[in-house]
């Protein structure tokens, strides 16, 4: 076993380039080649015709849709959109692969040569160049059953769903990823994400990491400096989630600089990533042995996206991540590390939410990334995931600028609202929480207050206005603090005379 | 009264149209010669009387009620088994599909279910169409009627075989590289291989996807007319489907059986004649030009060059093609499942199990030399090449269709060779299709018209000639119209059809 070299002193001595392949299961209704309707979650072998289960004689015809979103995808990341592509096959006997053949393309994309600026957490912006992005579909599902691992080896029998099979992906293929030194796991974090979102603006995937819509394979490689010739890699295979994008750059870096400071070279493999112990662990190694036997897919004819379509695509694609972002935080006036917080938070869209709600912004983000942030903290959960919506807070941030309620009430009708006693109006009525606004119910109360306390009524009309927080607090006590505190101020100065 | 197996699908059309004739009995009428004929001839893998004889009673009611019909409603045919039938058992002659029951029905067979005509059962074939005798079928060889002693050509033998049987009026062929065509030219019957992209190539169980092509065989020109017009046209489930509608191909037939071929203008390719091919089969093709220019056609010699080479590209194209095509027959969903004998049962090992006990000799040859030209390192030197052939045979083709409307050939360069003669030399056999590879490669269609009878060069009796004509393509109403001239012209130099001179086997 390889020594682990400490990551602070790896990256020290060791330049890491990375390479990153992702693919996005698109959102089609239908697969890449037939007309099988695609929904999550479907009892197994249910979601096939004869082309997705490759019978004899079936044959695949090229989903439009797929294409037109893997053109909108090939555009956000900046990319030249082919004017002909084909789709190849890629030969290999596995039962996931109905044909033993995968269709995919291959040396011709649809998409080339784009790029995908980045931001980091600290707003450093990397800029990951794009090879290409390519149109391909998915293998299907197999459950090894038995044996105690879940993998193949041990299993005494393997269920096969292709149900998945045949599900249009678009794999985005990133060139050598290189001067990112210490931050290649927050860039390559950083980068999967920014596609993750860009895919849900773009509407072409639901993109839910944990469904697996969206995976990565990280190929990591180190070099003694930036000018050495590049290191030898490995691909580190379907890892599901950003934490894990980051965990993988972060393990490999330290287990590769481990093995070439031992004199050992890296050997060109495909890794598997363990999100238990954190650790890669070598899958097959890649040789020649490996050949695919690629051909032009002689089912199909090339896809030609026409000019005017590309351009049509372009001029309706919807405001990307970024620019949103930027928008927004003009909108808003927030300061750089204010919007950097809500972004590193996952707070925009309620805070959109919220501000159209009829909230301020600086108001919706007070209560996002202030006391709801902290009860999200408290309660280990994802801001979206606390049971009350923007809609709620914007109700609420109403009632505090009519000044039916205070900032402290305010948090009162919260707790009101994620306890689930309704919206902030039902909670305020309810719980009894309105200010007092009649100046008679406060009279009343300032004057019982006035005779208790004849000390400081003296001290005021003396002249010295200080002890009037006394008075000010014992009507407050009074009141159940729903009264407010400076209408309370005028009408006892009012009612001494000072 | 007529005997109706011997009549042809139009004028059966016809008599079913007046009411003459039922379905039924037509229908029964070809089961009836089945019976007969079958044990010597050996056509069908599958004959499915009941289920052809419910469709011939609906067709009846249907017409009895007085609903408009297609013209062919009511009309048996006989389905090569590489396409698949829904409920029909289809095997593409191999042992790897041994009962397995297709869920669903290729586009033509819609089309000739759509249409009201009984389908009479499935016919022998080279497995996976790797043949040009029937005798790779995994179920033992067909006979061709007019020696049993003889191959009836493939790989399609038992379509032809079937029809030149009169077991039935019209077939169902697919043509990867003659396998419509040669078995045409060796059983006196007619064959069509149309424009790749003209018929929907969903549901023929593939095997090589940029030459495969299915197409009508027939007793006459007519016939193939009405059955290519009735499968071809758009199909939107194959990517690779023309668009575009079929031209008038049953009036470039009967225009064509009127005998005047003024105006147009016939290539002979100087490659495809002469040396290897049968003195008979030459001198029966000699004789044919003659009719074509006493019908008032110009003949003109032209010259395809790289059609050398066309052997050499199509036997990497096929293969590489077919061994990715036939990847899926792995005994994991269908089909043959075969287990090791011992050791343990993984996925990988049932996979080679099954495939060296499905797959014959022929298919693993292919698949092998087709593994290997795709082979990483040898691509560029061998599909790579291969492709680079066929573009210049495309372009041979060009420069040939600027000189003539359409170009003829022997289709055969010999009459049927005795059945195992050729079976431990797959060279000789491939030899078979050198004529009739180039129309595949470069996609354009083609016709075989029997033209004559000649002895083979061991003596015996006399066996057909098949005269190829091919077009541009999306030209195929030209070999209609040519090829129903021809015909009409040795029709009445024989005072009938060739088929009258077969042996009668019942």
């Amino acid at each position: 076993m390889t020594q682990m070299v400490d990551y602070a002193d790896a990256v020290r001595r060791y330049d890491p380039v990375l390479g990153i392949e992702v693919h996005v299961e698109l959102g089609t209704r239908t697969k890449m080649f037939c007309a099988a309707e695609v929904e999550f979650g479907g009892e197994p072998n249910t979601q096939t015709t004869p082309v997705s289960l490759g019978l004899p004689g079936a044959l695949p015809v090229v989903n439009g849709t797929a294409v037109e979103y893997a053109i909108r995808i090939g555009l956000a990341l900046n990319c030249q959109i082919a004017e002909s592509c084909r789709f190849a096959r890629k030969n290999y006997f596995y039962p996931d692969v109905p044909k033993n053949f995968q269709t995919s393309q291959y040396d011709e994309p649809i998409a080339f040569d784009g790029w995908l600026d980045v931001e980091l957490e600290d707003g450093t912006v990397h800029r990951v160049e794009i090879e290409r992005a390519h149109m391909e579909e998915d293998a299907g599902k197999n459950t090894h059953v038995g044996g105690s691992t879940g993998r193949i080896h041990g299993a005494e029998y393997s269920l096969v769903d292709y149900n998945r099979a045949g599900i249009p992906l678009v794999e985005i293929v990133t060139k050598p990823i290189t001067g990112v030194g210490d931050r290649a796991p927050e860039v390559a974090r950083a980068y999967v994400q920014a596609l993750r979102d860009i895919f849900r603006a773009l509407d072409v995937s639901e993109a839910k990491m944990e469904r697996g819509n969206v995976r990565a394979d990280v190929n990591v490689s180190l070099r003694p400096t930036p000018e050495s010739p590049l290191g030898t890699r490995t691909e580190t295979k379907n890892v599901n989630s950003f934490r894990s994008v980051e965990r993988v750059v972060r393990h490999e870096i330290s287990r590769q600089a481990g093995a070439l400071d031992a004199g050992r070279t890296i050997v060109q493999e495909t890794r598997h990533w363990h999100e238990d112990t954190g650790t890669t662990t070598s899958g097959r190694v890649k040789s020649d042995a490996e050949d695919y036997r690629y051909f032009p897919e002689p089912d199909l004819v090339p896809v030609e996206p026409s000019r005017e379509w590309v351009e049509e695509i372009r001029a309706t694609l919807p405001e990307l991540p970024q620019a949103r972002r930027r928008r927004l935080q003009t909108e808003w006036g927030y300061a750089d590390a204010e919007m950097r917080d809500v972004v590193n938070a996952g707070a925009i869209e309620l805070i959109e939410a919220t501000v159209a709600a009829g909230s301020s912004p600086a108001a919706a983000r007070k209560w996002w990334m202030g006391e709801l942030a902290r009860r999200a903290k408290q309660d280990e959960r994802e801001l979206a995931d606390l049971p009350i919506t923007p809609a709620q807070i914007g109700e609420l941030q109403g009632l505090v600028d009519s000044g039916r309620i205070n900032d402290k009430i305010a948090r009162q009708v919260l707790d009101g609202v994620l306890a689930g006693e309704g919206d902030p109006e039902a909670v305020v009525v309810a719980r009894g929480l309105e200010i007092v606004s009649d100046d008679g119910a406060l009279l009343a109360a300032i004057d019982e207050a006035l005779a208790a306390q004849p000390d400081v009524v003296e001290k005021v009309r003396g002249g010295n206005q200080g002890p009037v927080g006394a008075i000010i607090g014992a009507v407050m006590k009074a009141t159940r603090g729903q009264a407010d505190a400076k209408r309370v101020r005028e009408l006892v100065l009012e009612r001494i005379g000072a | 009264m007529t005997d109706l197996t011997r009549l042809s699908a139009a004028v059966l059309a016809e008599k079913l149209r007046a009411g003459e004739v039922t379905s039924v009995e037509v229908t029964q009428a070809c089961l009836d010669r089945i019976a007969a004929v079958e044990p010597a001839v050996h056509a069908y893998l599958h004959v499915s009387a009941d289920e052809a004889l419910a469709t011939a009673r609906d067709v009846d009611a249907r017409r009895a009620a007085g609903e408009e019909l297609h013209p062919l409603a009511g009309v048996p045919i006989a389905v090569k088994d590489v396409v698949v039938t829904r409920g029909m058992p289809s095997t593409a002659g191999s042992k790897i599909l041994e009962g397995w029951v297709p869920p669903y029905d290729a586009t033509l067979v819609e089309r000739i279910r759509a249409a009201g005509m009984p389908i009479l059962g499935k016919t022998n074939m080279d497995e996976f169409a790797m043949g040009s005798s029937t005798e790779h079928s995994a179920y033992g060889n067909t006979h061709n009627p007019w020696d049993l002693e003889r191959i009836p050509g493939g790989s399609g033998g038992g379509s032809a075989a079937a029809v030149a049987a009169f077991t039935a009026p019209l077939a169902i062929g697919t043509d990867t590289g003659g396998s419509i065509r040669q078995p045409g030219a060796v059983t006196g019957t007619v064959g069509v291989k149309p424009t790749y992209g003209g018929v929907s190539r969903y549901g023929l169980i593939a095997l090589a996807s940029s030459l495969d092509q299915a197409g009508p065989v027939t007793r006459t020109v007519l016939d193939s007319a009405l059955l290519h017009e009735l499968i071809g046209g758009h199909d939107p489930r194959d990517s690779t489907s023309i668009p575009e509608p079929l031209p008038d191909l049953v009036g470039a037939a009967r225009r064509g059986a009127q005998g005047d071929l003024s105006g147009v203008t016939v290539g002979v390719v100087t490659q495809l004649q002469g040396e290897g091919y049968q003195p008979g089969v030459q001198a029966r093709f000699e004789e044919s030009l003659e009719l074509l220019t006493k019908a008032g056609a110009k003949v003109v010699e032209v010259s395809c060059p790289h059609f050398e080479y066309a052997l050499a590209a199509y036997y990497l194209i096929l293969p590489a093609e077919a061994s990715s095509n036939l990847a899926k027959f792995d005994g994991m969903r269908f089909g043959l499942r075969v287990e090791p004998e011992d050791g343990p049962v993984t996925a990988e090992r049932v996979m080679a199990a099954t495939r060296g006990a499905g797959f014959g000799d022929e298919v693993k040859r292919r698949i092998i030399l087709g593994t290997y030209a795709l082979s990483a390192g040898y691509y560029d030197a061998y599909y790579g090449s291969a492709q680079k052939v066929r573009t210049l045979i495309q372009q041979d083709f060009d420069a040939a269709f600027e000189q003539a409307d359409v170009l003829v050939s022997p289709t055969s360069p010999t009459t049927a060779f005795k059945l195992g003669e050729k079976l431990d030399d797959p060279l000789a056999m491939y030899l078979n299709d050198v004529a009739t590879i180039p129309a595949n490669l470069a996609g354009i269609p083609g016709i075989s018209v029997p033209n004559g009878l000649s002895v083979p060069p061991e003596g015996g009796d006399a066996l057909p000639t098949g005269f190829q004509v091919l077009a541009p393509a999306k030209a195929d109403d030209r070999l209609y119209r040519v090829g129903a001239a021809l015909e009409a012209a040795l029709e009445s130099r024989w005072g009938g059809p060739l088929l009258d001179r077969a042996p009668d086997l019942g």
